[in-house]
């Protein structure tokens, strides 16, 4: 089955990193990549550039409106995204937990609806 | 005996394995339900004919296995992924093996960890285990938690939902992440005890049951999961659960510990809850609920209030602390360090208590400082923390209690 892990984490902290850390960061983020291609869990997954580059639109009675920004504003934002393929909610859970954003952000993970 | 009886009593004792053993064969909640329940009807039928199954367990679990195929089968005409599902479930559960004593009691643990699986929400794990493993009715629910059937048939809806949508898996948990699942699994029986445990006179009867129906949940885990934590919460529960009788007055209203007519505690479950606790503490995994349950048990021991061996109970709280840090299990070491050393000592604890701010608007904290402060003479604050406290007490016994101590504490 197919599992979205959606992280979500504060952009800002970003800002407060060194470039060391910065650095270190994303090594974990390629280490758990390639774990996950390994493991054969993999299927894709991207990081998103900041909320600030967000666009949102929608359309109502056919008039098209476009704002600025995410469609809410939240403490934490969507950061990047995960799709795997587990045998169930307990082995995409431990996948899910390895996601470094997990210590200071959170991970939503949900089942992917398969039309047939 | 007559067949239908041998057939009540086959569902009384039975009915939960049965139906734990199908939810892993056919894959479903509510496929198994109704094949345990074709299966019983079946029973009926066939038993009083044809006498009683030398194993009516596995009589019970073939007989529904293969009525849900044969259902499966029937709709097929309409749905043809059914048929497929149908013959996909009858060749990977052919061998009756898959049903033996061993498995069935496996299944067992499976449904409870499944039911009390993290990605539930408390409440719902709640009603799913009471419904699916303790057999209680929706209805039966709704009572013993003072909500609606319709409430309870909800959650239990959309946590079966939840477990087939997003696969939860039907399995116990690997060996190496037993102990952060079994936390769940232990607060789930434990939340289901104290619901029975404190509540109020009027709906003491329906209430008294969760109770049971908890140390049952707690006895049942203990044959099935020989962990520390799990015979310490056992302990525990029979423990809080032998002082029952003397604890609340025939009007409802509470009496505190050291005011309990100790002749009325239950000495059978003290005798089996201090044994455990002994079990748990040798064991070398044990932790909050263990060490609740060795505090319970110093208490049980002391004949009298004023027996207590409280050098003992400040000693566990230390070491409570440690393993589990909380404001509340501070607060509960205050009190037990106010027994011991005087109340000043346990005042100025309470004190640092309130003063980081933390459990403000938790009403134990202020009737425990008012307590402290009128042993201490100083009643204008008594006065002032037991009407803090009444402001922030729910339940009527509690807050009966709390009215009555301000009644009594003589004027500054």
């Amino acid at each position: 089955m197919k599992y979205l892990c959606l992280i979500y984490d504060d952009e800002k902290k970003w800002e407060t990193m060194s470039k060391a850390e910065a650095d270190a960061y994303m090594g974990e983020y390629f280490q758990f990549t390639e774990n996950i291609k390994t493991s054969g869990h993999y299927l894709g997954g991207n990081a998103l550039k900041p909320v600030q580059t967000a666009t949102t639109i929608r359309s109502r009675n056919g008039k098209l409106s476009t704002t600025d920004g995410p469609f809410a504003e939240t403490k934490e934002q969507l950061g990047g995204y995960y799709l795997i393929e587990a045998r169930d909610l307990n082995d995409a859970l431990q996948v899910a937990q390895k996601i470094p954003s997990v210590r200071t952000g959170s991970i939503e993970v949900r089942p992917i609806q398969e039309f047939n | 005996m007559e067949a239908r009886e041998t057939v009540d009593a086959v569902y009384r004792a039975e009915s939960r394995r049965v139906l734990a053993t199908l939810i892993r064969l056919l894959g479903d909640f509510d496929r198994a339900e109704e094949a345990m329940h074709d299966a019983f009807i079946a029973a009926v039928e066939h038993w009083p004919r044809e006498g009683v199954p030398d194993n009516p367990r596995a009589w019970l679990v073939s007989t529904g296995r293969f009525k849900a195929i044969d259902a499966m089968r029937r709709r097929a005409r309409f749905d043809a992924a059914l048929g497929e599902l149908a013959t996909q479930i009858e060749a990977a559960t052919n061998d009756a093996s898959a049903w033996d004593d061993q498995a069935v009691e496996d299944d067992r643990l499976r449904l409870i960890f499944t039911c009390c699986h993290p990605a539930l929400t408390p409440d719902a794990q709640v009603a799913l285990t009471l419904r699916e493993v303790c057999g209680l009715t929706t209805e039966e629910i709704a009572r013993a938690f003072l909500t609606s059937p319709s409430t309870v048939a909800q959650r239990i809806v959309r946590a079966k939902t939840k477990i087939r949508d997003a696969r939860i898996p039907y399995q116990v948990p690997e060996r190496a992440d037993i102990p952060a699942r079994l936390d769940t699994v232990l607060h789930v029986v434990y939340l289901v005890f104290n619901e029975g445990y404190s509540a109020s006179a009027g709906e003491s009867l329906t209430r008294h049951d969760l109770s049971g129906e908890a140390i049952r949940l707690g006895r049942l885990l203990a044959d099935l999961l020989a962990e520390a934590e799990v015979i310490g919460l056992l302990a525990l529960m029979l423990l809080h659960e032998s002082r029952r009788a003397a604890r609340t007055k025939e009007s409802g209203e509470l009496v505190l510990l050291d005011e309990q007519d100790r002749t009325r505690w239950n000495r059978e479950q003290i005798v089996e809850g201090c044994a455990l606790v002994e079990r748990a503490l040798t064991g070398r995994r044990f932790g909050p609920y263990t060490l609740q349950a060795a505090i319970a048990a110093v208490h049980a021991e002391a004949r009298t209030a004023a027996d207590t061996d409280w050098a003992q109970i400040v000693g566990l709280y230390d070491v409570l602390v440690r393993a589990d840090p909380s404001p509340v299990v501070e607060l509960n070491r205050a009190a037990a360090i106010a027994m011991r050393d005087g109340p000043a000592a346990g005042l100025a604890i309470v004190d640092a208590i309130l003063g980081r701010g933390e459990l403000e608007s938790y009403h134990l904290a202020h009737s425990a400082r008012a307590d402290l402060c009128r042993r201490l003479g100083r009643m204008a604050d008594a006065r002032a923390s037991y009407e803090r406290a009444l402001a922030l007490a729910k339940q009527e016994p509690e807050r009966h209690f709390l009215e009555k101590r301000l009644r009594e504490l003589p004027p500054s």
